[in-house]
């Protein structure tokens, strides 16, 4: 089964923690500037947000590359770019939509998640669960039942806490995808 | 290694920024960041210097687990000649600006001289330059930080930055980094701004890579992630509620200094508690409290973001306040609200913010105006010296209407700027200004918590609850409970605080991390990392040469055994409700012994024996 990476904002402290791994597996450093997941700070809101590929299925950095650098992992469903084969032309950051493909000067290639095949080091070094690698038909299924949760359940029920619960999941949702 | 290996080195007077290796010889005997940057220190100036003079250094320093996976491994120092006590300071901070310092290449940036005219430095990986900050002078931190992110297009920039109050000589401005967090204690801030020195720009992008046993670093940087997890302290209580965790059981106990240190419990403690920035407040019906947040490489997550009410008298029409920023921390708090009776949440969080904005430490700040409020009640400060402010004991708006004041270093603020002991002093009450060695105490009552009486005495930067938290064990029991009251085996106790704290703040780690680890948790994440064998043994040998450099670093200025003291408030005037009614600290019976066991003489000078033993 296929899994994908689930995140989830509200839970994020912005430590960090994931960039580092991400570069450590990499790079062979603890460099977050050269991480393939970025963590934002949004500072007036009070918030962070993990960010990372979502792994398309119909990849527009994988349709985009003129020279087929960057192909499917079929155990893992990952798009990876295959370094011997990019040329480092950066039409592939055009085409992703999220801006999660980063052309990397330090090696005139560009870099995206590749799942770290199959055992991402991102999650295993979120503290707070913020991130998380889970069947990928199952991502929105906290979701779902926070908002299950929330239905209303009878006459008794107001509107009030109901409103802004809904806010509350709202705010949280925007960083994510 | 870890270390990189490289200082920068910039002189201010001559406009130069030069790269040089590493003492490694000093790295392995004073491990890094507060340790190793005293030492550059203490060979590099006079003591006897005049801490604002262009003779005086700041080095921004970190430690070799700085910029790595290691949890809490994002710590930096500043570290120079205080212009408050007169000792050597040194001040941490955590946020993100050590590790990028760490990733663009470098271990530590040595300033020296004083530039002509205002400049900032920008340092990228290899590349230091200083630029002219004539527009950036006269800003405060966050104005100066938004035009820099401006100048320099590039989100990722991490920033240091003083703000007016520093460039107005308040002599306990601190170096404001990522906007909330700071170097806060004894004046760092002065020293960079009496350099003319606004802000450090960094951004680095080469990273932490030379570790050198990495499969066994990560081994051991997860074994400590995990045991800081399952503490109920910093798996729950710090996440949860901050530092702040301590406001209701510091009262409690009878420990907490209220009004210039008159009384120990405070009345108002519960609505400026860590449960109370949880409580839906009236007006939004939003808890003050946001959301809790890391530093780098943090698994606690024990800092504050916090809002105040658009409609609190403080922020009402001033939506530039509206946003969240870095919210109260328990020492803040209760200088802020305690030590000057103020029990206005959103108020002392706004002041909070100000501190933050214009760069100056909120502790010596608060007891500072808690000393003016005692002289304001006595009629020896009056209104004609505050320009009309009632600068009464629980006033928010008394308390807003001076922090805008010292902010910018005007009016009675100049004043407030002089900290504590020089306030007391200029108007003929001394003994009213609750400090040692000319800087203000921290929020443990030594007369309900004994072993802090001496930790704040023989601290070597002045009173503070960082260089020996005994409250650790007198408190909350770790490593095991001591009896709070008692002043028995406190010097033993103290002595051990201080040596193992001093590792810590040497490491690139936060000493937050000692509420559930050991040195026995920390020395294999070292050892991984570092050249050389880092046992905990080493470490706590490392501890006590640091404390014996500092304390001669503080000889060589001119202090002596006579400066280890405590107001007589606390030595004369028993505690008066609490568990520790009728105690006053047991100071003089406990210092003997601890100069004993230091290796010192009676009359706390370093020992010729001590001197050989740590190579001093």
């Amino acid at each position: 089964m296929l899994k994908a990476l689930k995140l989830e904002p509200e839970k994020c402290t912005g430590c960090l923690q994931c960039e580092m791994a991400c570069s450590y597996e990499n790079t062979g450093a603890f460099n977050p500037a050269r991480s393939r997941i970025k963590v934002f700070t949004f500072h007036e809101e009070g918030r962070f947000a993990p960010y990372t590929c979502t792994q398309c299925e119909e990849a527009w950095c994988m349709h985009a590359c003129p020279v087929e650098a960057i192909v499917v992992d079929m155990a893992t469903g990952a798009k990876n770019v295959l370094e011997d084969v990019c040329v480092g032309c950066k039409v592939c950051t055009i085409a992703c939509p999220f801006g999660t493909v980063n052309y990397e000067q330090a090696t005139g290639k560009v870099m995206k998640c590749d799942l770290c095949g199959g055992d991402p080091w991102c999650a295993k070094a979120c503290p707070t669960g913020a991130i998380t690698y889970v069947p990928a038909d199952d991502t929105g299924m906290e979701r779902m039942r926070a908002w299950a949760h929330q239905a209303p359940q009878g006459p008794a029920s107001t509107n009030q806490p109901r409103e802004k619960q809904v806010n509350v999941y709202m705010a949280g949702q925007q960083g994510s995808h | 290694m870890a270390w990189t290996g490289k200082v920068l080195r910039v002189n201010l007077s001559r406009g130069t920024a030069e790269s040089e290796a590493l003492n490694m010889q000093w790295a392995s005997d004073y491990l890094g960041q507060r340790g190793l940057a005293s030492k550059y220190l203490y060979e590099e100036i006079d003591p006897a210097i005049d801490a604002l003079s262009p003779d005086n250094k700041l080095i921004m320093t970190t430690g070799p687990l700085t910029g790595t996976m290691a949890s809490t491994g994002g710590r930096y120092s500043v570290v120079c000649k205080s212009p408050l006590t007169g000792a050597i300071a040194c001040s941490n901070s955590g946020g993100f600006i050590g590790a990028e310092i760490k990733a663009a290449g470098w271990d530590m940036i040595i300033f020296e001289g004083k530039a002509d005219a205002p400049v900032y430095l920008w340092l990228e990986n290899e590349t230091a330059e200083l630029r002219s900050a004539k527009d950036l002078w006269g800003k405060t931190v966050w104005e100066a930080d938004e035009m820099l992110h401006r100048m320099h297009q590039d989100p990722q920039i991490r920033i240091a930055c003083v703000g007016r109050s520093a460039e107005a000589g308040n002599l306990y401005a601190a170096v404001v980094n990522d906007l909330h967090r700071a170097a806060g204690r004894s004046g760092v801030g002065t020293v960079m701004a009496s350099k003319n020195l606004k802000a450090v720009v960094v951004r680095g992008t080469r990273g932490v890579g030379n570790i050198k046993d990495p499969m066994r670093f990560l081994q051991a940087t997860e074994e400590g992630k995990k045991v800081l997890q399952e503490s109920a302290v910093t798996g729950q209580g710090l996440p949860t509620y901050g530092t702040q965790v301590l406001m209701n059981v510091i009262n409690e106990m009878g420990a907490l200094p209220t009004r210039n240190m008159r009384e120990v419990q405070f009345e108002g403690a519960h609505k400026i508690s860590g449960e109370a920035m949880h409580e839906p407040r009236e007006g939004d019906g939003r808890p003050n409290l946001t959301t809790n947040a890391a530093c780098f490489a943090c698994t606690i997550a024990c800092g504050r973001i916090s809002t105040v009410y658009k409609g609190h008298f403080t922020v009402e029409n001033k939506p530039q306040y509206w946003g969240n920023s870095g919210g109260l921390e328990y020492e803040a708090a209760w200088a802020l609200g305690t030590d000057t009776g103020v029990d206005d949440l959103d108020a002392l969080t706004y002041v909070n913010f100000l501190c933050n904005e214009d760069g100056f430490d909120p502790i010596s700040y608060g007891a500072t105006v808690a000393a003016a409020m005692e002289l304001f009640e006595m009629g020896v400060i009056t209104t004609k010296d505050t320009g009309g402010i009632e600068l009464k004991f629980g006033s928010a708006e008394a308390l807003v209407a001076v922090t805008e004041l010292t902010c910018r270093g005007e009016g009675f603020g100049k004043v407030l700027g002089l900290g504590s002991k020089r306030l007391c002093e200029k108007y003929g009450h001394p003994d009213l200004s609750m400090t040692v060695k000319g800087q203000e105490f921290p929020a443990y009552d030594p007369r309900g918590i004994q072993g802090m009486g001496l930790a704040y005495a023989t601290s070597n930067r002045g009173a503070c609850h960082l260089r020996g938290y005994t409250v650790a064990s007198e408190v909350l029991g770790i490593p095991e409970k001591t009896d709070p009251l008692v002043s028995e085996g406190k010097p033993e106790l103290v002595k051990a605080f201080q040596d193992a704290t001093a590792a810590v703040d040497s490491s690139g780690l936060c000493v937050f991390t000692t509420f559930a680890w050991t040195l026995d948790d920390i020395a294999p994440q070292i050892d991984a990392a570092c050249d050389g064998d880092w046992s905990s043994d080493k470490l706590l040998e490392v501890g006590e040469r640091i404390w014996n450099l500092e304390r001669d670093f503080n000889l060589r200025a001119g202090l002596t055994g006579k400066d280890d003291t405590l107001p007589k408030r606390l030595r004369k005037d028993a505690a008066n409700v609490g568990p520790a009614k009728g105690l006053v600290n047991d100071l003089e019976n406990m210092l003997p012994k601890y100069y004993e066991i230091r290796g010192w003489t009676p009359e706390g000078e370093l020992t010729p024996e001590t001197r050989q033993r740590f190579g001093i």
